[in-house]
């Protein structure tokens, strides 16, 4: 019953916001952009992260709703205001003392009437502040971890009871065993499969709640930035190489190990060594691109598909967009839980070679 | 976007194409022979897709 209560509330928290309020200005700038650019520019803007939350737009009355996120920049001292003061990037906001403005997400320092110097690429050669401010990722990260230690908590508790699970338990224990026995077990081995499980659960769980939940309006790309895979990548990386078994290093330093005899190693290990040391860093490189990649480019190919519709505005072109929009989204729904699944099963594959115990013809 | 950027895309879609057709085709193959298999070969099949896929969407983010 406690659990009940606490679970409400935080969905009454998430959804009811407290910062949630509108703000009364109407784009004109933009009128003068042609209607595919418009449509470039709103899925650009729905794919990229941003200080703060946009829900939607009256185009009517020109006035947004959402919420301001926090922004806290470190620049000689920590500033901490609320992202209303940028007032979607039109203007300066200023702690202080000193003057920052939004330009294409990101934060700059500038002077009391925001001028940006840009060089020959284009891009602004003002100073960045260090930038750690809760922006719409980091709140989606921390609002899907507050949900999955709620939901998972409830289901270990439910444990303690009885061994015949009821509830939300119900629902994820087939998945957490299919975790288990197929994807842990057998690439980790029996011996020390457990030490991996909650790693591996949890990016398994993170992965596809967050794939499912970049499917629906709500604008949820996590994903989406090199960012956070990065982070994800980097976690698999480090418990990889710091829980390596002294047959892992072995194995990456002196592969052919009894095999080949000491000539034999002095003529291909300066080939073969430098590819297995760089391997340990390409391994989970080609992670982070993998999730990076397929959840970019599904999210592009939907959001451009369902623009397709707006452009076309007939009796023909606007249903059939719609449907292979449609189509798409279902592939998509099978690419969140496949990358989920894929992710998880290579981390355990490294996990598993890191884990190694020493066989006997070494 | 110029040419040589539009070849090298098309190049890498044709590649994927090829690699993840034979892994289809092997599967179905495989699965024929010994239908009491299928889970097995399905998982190792989406697997290899998978990191195909990974290849070639790498190679056409470097390439665009």
């Amino acid at each position: 019953m406690r659990s009940r209560i606490i679970y409400s509330l935080v969905l009454f928290a998430l959804i009811f916001n407290p910062f949630v309020g509108t703000s009364q200005h109407s784009e004109l700038a933009e009128d003068s952009l042609t209607f595919q650019e418009e449509i470039k520019l709103d899925i650009r803007h729905h794919l990229e992260d941003g200080h703060d939350y946009h829900l939607f737009t009256d185009e009517s009355t020109g006035s947004h709703y959402g919420f301001p996120l926090p922004v806290i920049l470190v620049d000689e001292g920590v500033h901490f205001f609320m992202s209303s003061a940028f007032h979607h990037g039109e203007e300066v906001a200023e702690s202080k003392g000193k003057f920052y403005l939004v330009y294409h997400n990101k934060v700059y320092r500038t002077d009391a009437e925001g001028t940006l110097s840009f060089d020959a690429d284009h891009h602004p050669t003002n100073v960045k502040p260090l930038d750690l401010s809760i922006t719409k990722n980091v709140f989606h990260i921390i609002a899907i971890g507050l949900l999955m230690l709620v939901l998972f908590g409830r289901a270990a508790r439910n444990y303690k009871n009885d061994l015949v699970p009821r509830g939300v338990a119900k629902f994820v224990e087939p998945i957490v065993l299919f975790v288990r026995d197929d994807i842990a077990r057998p690439n980790i081995g029996e011996k020390s499969y457990r030490k991996y499980m909650g790693f591996l659960l949890t990016v398994f769980f993170f992965i596809w709640i967050v794939n499912l939940l970049g499917l629906t309006p709500l604008g949820v790309n996590i994903n989406n930035s090199v960012a956070v895979t990065f982070a994800l990548a980097l976690i698999t990386f480090l418990i990889t190489n710091l829980s390596g078994t002294k047959t892992y290093w072995l194995h990456i330093l002196d592969p052919l190990g009894k095999s080949m005899p000491w000539y034999g190693k002095l003529g291909i290990y300066p080939l073969l060594v430098p590819i297995e040391i760089l391997g340990i860093f390409i391994k989970p490189f080609a992670l982070m691109i993998r999730l990076y990649a397929n959840i970019t480019a599904g999210h592009i190919v939907m959001m451009s598909l369902l623009g397709l519709i707006f452009i076309f505005k007939s009796w023909i072109g606007s249903p059939l967009s719609f449907g292979l929009a449609f189509f798409i989204g279902i592939l998509e729904l099978l690419v969140a839980a496949l990358q989920a699944y894929i992710f998880t099963m290579l981390s355990a594959l490294y996990f598993g070679s890191a884990a190694a115990e020493p066989h006997h013809d070494h | 976007m110029e040419i040589p950027v539009m070849v090298g895309a098309g190049l890498v879609v044709i590649g994927v194409g090829i690699g993840i057709g034979n892994i289809g085709g092997s599967a179905l193959e495989a699965i024929a022979r010994q239908p009491e298999a299928t889970n097995r070969i399905q998982t190792v099949m989406l697997i290899a897709a998978a990191l195909i896929e990974g290849v070639a969407f790498a190679a056409l983010f470097a390439v665009s």
